[in-house]
């Protein structure tokens, strides 16, 4: 039976982790490789690697380091944040990745999805809907959440279906670092509606809302940053923890 | 040269590389058929669709120096779709050292079927080489829409709705529908089974 994955997110600036991690058993926090190969060895499922760099010129950190976790990891990751090029794709692909999610571009000009899934396959094209519920209504947001658009989620996770996305990673804005659990409502509606693969994100804060949002939510797969950066859950707790719940996880 | 990862236009075989690198083998990406040759092992990894990619094989005579390879050849993922006799994915005549046909996944939302079939699944049954040293129901990673059936030459098991081929073996030809680049330690031993051959 497949397993439920549990994917944590490190968000990278100018090729170093962003937040202040603190881990006794690695030397150096701020290398996404040496905190990648950890949760790696801790039963992580893959990793997302979210660039964050303001400034063109250092974009090109990146794809430096994509190379150094290519050859360095053993697991899949997927990488995102500010990709809209095939050029992009291909050359982040090239360097290692098993997938790219893109976002913003994707809304802005959806045939871009088509493209990418004819040119390079669909299992390796991943859209992230960044969606927020407003008077009981999920709206696309763009931009890192600073742009509402009128496309409704469950109609745009559709439409990126059919033109060829493979996966959908649906964070709700709502429950973004409220630690307060994911999104279920949205995230198993956007789950019934699509046969492609949903990643949960957003709200993650103890074991349980693992549990919620992999069963009653739908969620294939769920992702998380903070908890797992500041140790605030370990992945082999939260695996056992979802095993007793009855789920099936890899340990 | 020890190894030789096939090269064609769809597969992105970085991946494979690094791997290759992380158990200390060089290996050359080649698509001569005189470097195949001379190769002791040849890797055929796959990422891409079908048609396009036996298209290509044959169009750079590349069909018939893969069928008749007599060293050991593993294929990964497309790798081993290709091998097989005839695959779902747009009707194409494939390579048939393997005789199993390759079809779709059904969806199935009620059941939680998604496709593709991606993430980490346990592999059961196993025999032969590949698979010494690693436990019955170890899991792999699978990200692949198009499965080989079960048959006289599977020896793996997965399921996805259905049981399907995670490995298949015949003569000096093995394939694994899984990434074992890309599934930890344990994609690192049956690589490294596979080196052993």
């Amino acid at each position: 039976m497949l397993t439920k994955r549990i994917i944590p997110c490190l968000d990278i600036r100018d090729g170093r982790t962003v937040k202040g991690i603190n881990f006794e058993s690695i030397r150096d926090a701020g290398d996404p490789v040496e905190l990648a190969r950890l949760y790696a060895e801790q039963g992580a499922d893959e990793l997302v690697f979210l660039d964050i760099t303001a400034t063109v010129e250092k974009r090109t950190l990146f794809y430096d380091l994509v190379e150094r976790i290519g050859a360095q990891l053993n697991i899949p990751f997927t990488v995102g944040g500010g990709i809209s090029s095939k050029a992009d794709v291909s050359r982040l692909l090239q360097a290692g990745a098993e997938k790219v999610s893109i976002n913003s571009a994707a809304v802005r000009d959806p045939a871009r999805i088509k493209e990418l899934a004819g040119e390079f396959g669909s299992q390796c094209v991943v859209v992230a809907i960044d969606t927020k519920c407003i008077d009981g209504e999920w709206y696309v947001f763009l931009d890192g959440g600073r742009t509402k658009t009128e496309r409704r989620t469950l109609d745009w996770a559709r439409e990126a279906e059919s033109l060829g996305a493979g996966e959908i990673l649906l964070t709700s804005m709502n429950h973004d670092g409220t630690k307060d659990g994911f999104a279920l409502e949205i995230t198993r509606a956007v789950s019934r509606s699509v046969d492609i693969p949903v990643i949960a994100s957003g709200g993650a804060g103890k074991p349980q809302h693992f549990v919620e949002v992999l069963s009653e939510g739908g969620a294939d797969a769920a992702l998380a940053a903070s908890i797992f950066h500041y140790q605030e859950i370990t992945i082999p707790e939260l695996k056992r923890n979802l095993r007793e719940s009855g789920l099936c996880v890899r340990l | 040269m020890e190894v030789a990862v096939l090269e064609y236009n769809a597969g992105n075989v970085r991946s494979v590389l690094y791997a290759l690198e992380r158990l200390g083998v060089r290996a050359e990406v080649t698509g001569s058929p005189e470097r195949l040759a001379s190769a002791a092992k040849v890797i055929f990894p796959g990422v891409g669709e079908a048609s396009s990619t036996m298209r290509y094989l044959r169009e750079h005579g590349l069909d018939g120096v893969i069928r008749s390879l007599e060293k050991p050849v593993l294929g990964i993922c497309l790798g081993l779709q290709l091998l097989c006799s005839h695959s779902m994915e747009n009707d194409t005549e494939c390579l048939g050292v393997f005789p199993e046909p390759v079809l779709r996944f059904d969806a199935d939302r009620a059941a939680g079927i998604k496709v593709p079939h991606m993430g980490w699944n346990a592999v059961s049954a196993t025999r032969g080489p590949l698979f010494e040293g690693i436990p019955e129901g170890t899991n792999f990673y699978f990200v692949h829409s198009f499965y080989a059936q079960i048959g006289d030459d599977t020896c793996g098991v997965c399921n996805h709705g259905i049981d399907f081929s995670a490995a298949v073996s015949s003569r000096n030809f093995s394939a694994v529908q899984f990434h074992p680049e890309k599934s930890g330690p344990a994609g690192e031993r049956l690589l490294s089974n596979f080196l052993k051959l």
